[in-house]
């Protein structure tokens, strides 16, 4: 049946902690991306770069729930994914610029961004690439005893891969511990949903397969960490998969340099003014008086901090060992 | 009327041109209307993400389709409207997300005609965007042709510049068999000149892209031209080379091949695919095979590493096969001595 989550009313079983913790997780993503967005006008940084500013709160929210061993397969839009599982920032940066030091080396880049032992399955190139490797780590949690839970990002535009549609069967079928986190920013690239899915409700297809789905507000903290609660204590006690579905919108283009001549005119401007994740939580938190704003400008001002010095060190680090073009692929002629 | 196109022109022309010709002839891929808005109104926003499709969608509305991120389907769709009366040509972004339509076409497209006792025919195209050089690193930057070249029944083009794109896309269009139609994203923004009418380029006949009688090299897609650089730099040492462009892997010209290696008996083949099971080893074997008693010196090949493409730039220039690499087999092979390595 598909559900849509009621506003919270509440902070949950949320702590200080927990809620600062968020915010961080929140900020820092923010900045990451807004000043990689500045960075990349200076030609600075290589390739392909899909910001995912607007929808810290799902990341943020999801992640809340998970524990270091569980694991996240994200999308090309993965930067946000891998700040709120805990990947390093500056490692991140450097990472997208290429350079030695980077997580991975500089051979990945921004598209390809991983960290294993924190369970960061990997951003991903490939649209729909995610849900069907999530499904073997739940079938692995399963087999070897554990109650690990994975979780699959994918967009609304990935939502209409085989891929995705396969693992939903799959994962409900074997009763997988695992989520499906459909990021509907109503676009695909410059396709707009309403051209690519007939019904706009992705979580409604859960009906077909067997699985819970639920729809909630993605630029709504509360709202994405309650249904990530439910979904991933009924996955870990062995209740099987869930599919989630958060209605977000993307602040910048489809990637770095898009001119985003396919969207209305001030259709973001109006989101960041109404619905910005930030400022909704902000407003919660102090309004509740759990938390006081200049908690919240500290970490602001740590975070800011952070992404000058990630940006700093990027931009110094040399650049990989050519030797590095034949390693770490077991044989090469 | 020839005029200065670039690749990217020169295939948009191509379509076009096509299209108002034969009215069977549709476009599919995703995002290629150029961007349907978020108002509901389709416009002509983007060309989609190669940029080839710009201006399409005005001209041909419902003929040009958008898709949802779904290749198995559209690319199986593809092949089942050319096997029922349409000739569709799809566009799949990137060629390495072949991956997520294979089957559609290794297991049906190439096997209709064979299969089913010659009384199918399929007339599809698949536009496809390879290559690496724009630090898209390692799932965006392929040159996987070598796979399909590899399948019977499939058709491989691999142009190397607007004149030859032109021709060869009008080639393709208007064949009868599956074609994937191979785009360099490198070479989107190279001139050339391109005359205004329409014409096709058969399949299977290389170009002599330049003639000389110490070396023969061949090169294909963008390295063709990495090869003309290299071909300036020995030629003031005093070294001749002939330049042999097949155009087609499948169709492969070998008659143009053995007929350039028997007079030189040099042979270095670039190909910036992957170096095993590759168009370069193809064609060495095929020469080795073909022209032994004519070689005067090892075949020299010069490839990409068998490596994933990486994304950092300094490496992804290391990866790919460079003019100085290709001076550096030539002189070998003309016995003169290796003075580059990198
Ligand atoms: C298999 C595959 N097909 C197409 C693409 C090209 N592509 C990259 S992102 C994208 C749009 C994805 O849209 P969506 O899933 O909604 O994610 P969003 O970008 O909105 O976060 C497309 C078509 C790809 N990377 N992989
Ligand atoms: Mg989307």
């Amino acid at each position: 049946m598909t559900t849509s989550a009621a506003p919270p009313t509440v902070l949950g079983d949320l702590s200080r902690e927990d809620l600062l913790d968020a915010y961080r997780v929140m900020r820092t993503i923010r900045e990451f991306e807004e000043r990689l967005h500045v960075e990349f006008a200076t030609g600075d940084i290589p390739g392909f770069v899909h910001l995912y500013a607007g929808e810290e709160a799902i990341a943020a929210g999801i992640c809340a729930n998970l524990r270091p061993d569980d694991w996240v397969g994200s999308t090309h839009r993965g930067h946000g994914h891998a700040i709120a599982k805990g990947c390093d920032v500056k490692a991140m940066m450097k990472e997208i610029y290429g350079k030695r030091g980077g997580l991975c080396k500089g051979k990945g880049g921004s598209m390809h961004i991983a960290d294993f032992d924190l369970g960061m399955l990997g951003a991903n190139g490939i649209v729909g690439g995610a849900p069907p490797l999530i499904c073997g780590v739940g079938l692995s949690a399963k087999m070897r005893g554990t109650d690990q839970v994975g979780v699959a990002f994918v967009g609304d535009g990935g939502s209409n891969q085989g891929t995705f549609l396969e693992s939903l069967n799959l994962a409900a079928v074997w009763n997988l511990p695992v989520l499906f986190v459909v990021e509907n920013n109503g676009y695909a690239e410059s396709t707009s949903s309403r051209y690519h899915q007939k019904g706009i409700d992705v979580a409604k297809r859960a009906d077909g397969f067997g699985l819970p789905g639920v729809i909630v507000d993605g630029h709504d903290f509360f709202a994405v960490y309650e249904a990530a609660r439910e979904a991933v204590r009924r996955a870990r006690a062995g209740g099987g998969p869930t599919l989630l579905e958060c209605k977000v919108s993307r602040y910048y283009g489809h990637f770095e340099g898009d001119q985003q001549t396919y969207r209305a005119p001030n259709e973001v401007e109006h989101i960041r003014q109404t619905r910005d994740c930030l400022t909704r939580f902000a407003e919660r938190v102090t309004t509740t008086g759990v938390i006081t704003r200049d908690e919240l400008d500290a970490i602001d001002r740590d975070v800011r901090a952070l992404i000058d010095d990630a940006v700093r060190e990027a931009k110094a680090a040399p650049d990989p060992d050519l030797a590095d073009l034949v390693t770490d692929v077991y044989v090469t002629y | 009327m020839a005029r200065r196109l670039t690749f990217q022109q020169a295939i948009n022309e191509a379509l076009a041109q096509e299209m108002r010709r034969d009215p069977t002839v549709v476009l599919l891929g995703e995002d290629i209307s150029g961007g349907a808005g978020a108002n509901g109104q389709q416009g002509d926003a983007w060309g989609g993400p190669l940029g080839v499709t710009k201006g399409l969608w005005t001209q041909f509305n419902d003929r040009v389709l958008d898709t949802p991120i779904s290749e198995s389907a559209f690319i199986g769709a593809a092949i089942g409207g050319a096997a029922s009366g349409l000739r569709p040509v799809a566009e799949l972004m990137f060629v390495d997300f072949m991956g997520v339509c294979f089957d559609q076409i290794f297991n049906q497209a190439a096997k209709f005609r064979y299969m089913f006792g010659g009384k199918a025919r399929t007339p599809v195209v698949i536009r496809t965007m390879y290559g690496a050089g724009i630090r898209a690193a390692a799932q965006h930057s392929q040159a996987l042709y070598p796979i399909f070249t590899h399948i019977p029944g499939l058709k491989v083009v691999v142009p190397s510049n607007p004149y030859d794109a032109k021709g060869l896309l009008i080639q393709a269009i208007r064949d009868d068999d599956p074609v994937i139609f191979f785009e360099h994203k490198v070479l989107y923004t190279m001139e050339g000149d391109v005359p205004e009418e329409s014409y096709t380029i058969p399949f299977g006949e290389a170009a002599y892209v330049r003639e000389g009688d110490d070396v023969t090299i061949v090169a294909l897609g963008r390295m063709v031209s990495m090869a003309q650089q290299a071909a300036d730099t020995l030629a003031a040492e005093g070294i001749a080379c002939e330049i042999v462009d097949p155009r087609t892997t499948s169709p492969l010209d070998t008659e143009t091949i053995f007929e350039s290696v028997e007079r030189t008996g040099r042979l270095v083949v670039v190909d910036e695919a992957y170096p095993r099971c590759g168009f370069a080893s193809d064609v060495a074997a095929q020469v080795a095979q073909h022209c032994f008693s004519a070689l005067k010196a090892p075949i020299q090949m010069v490839t990409a590493p068998h490596a994933p493409v990486p994304f950092s730039p300094t490496l992804e220039d290391a990866f790919v096969p460079s003019p100085a690499r290709i001076v550096d087999a030539v002189r070998q092979v003309a016995g003169k001595g290796a003075e580059v390595t990198a």
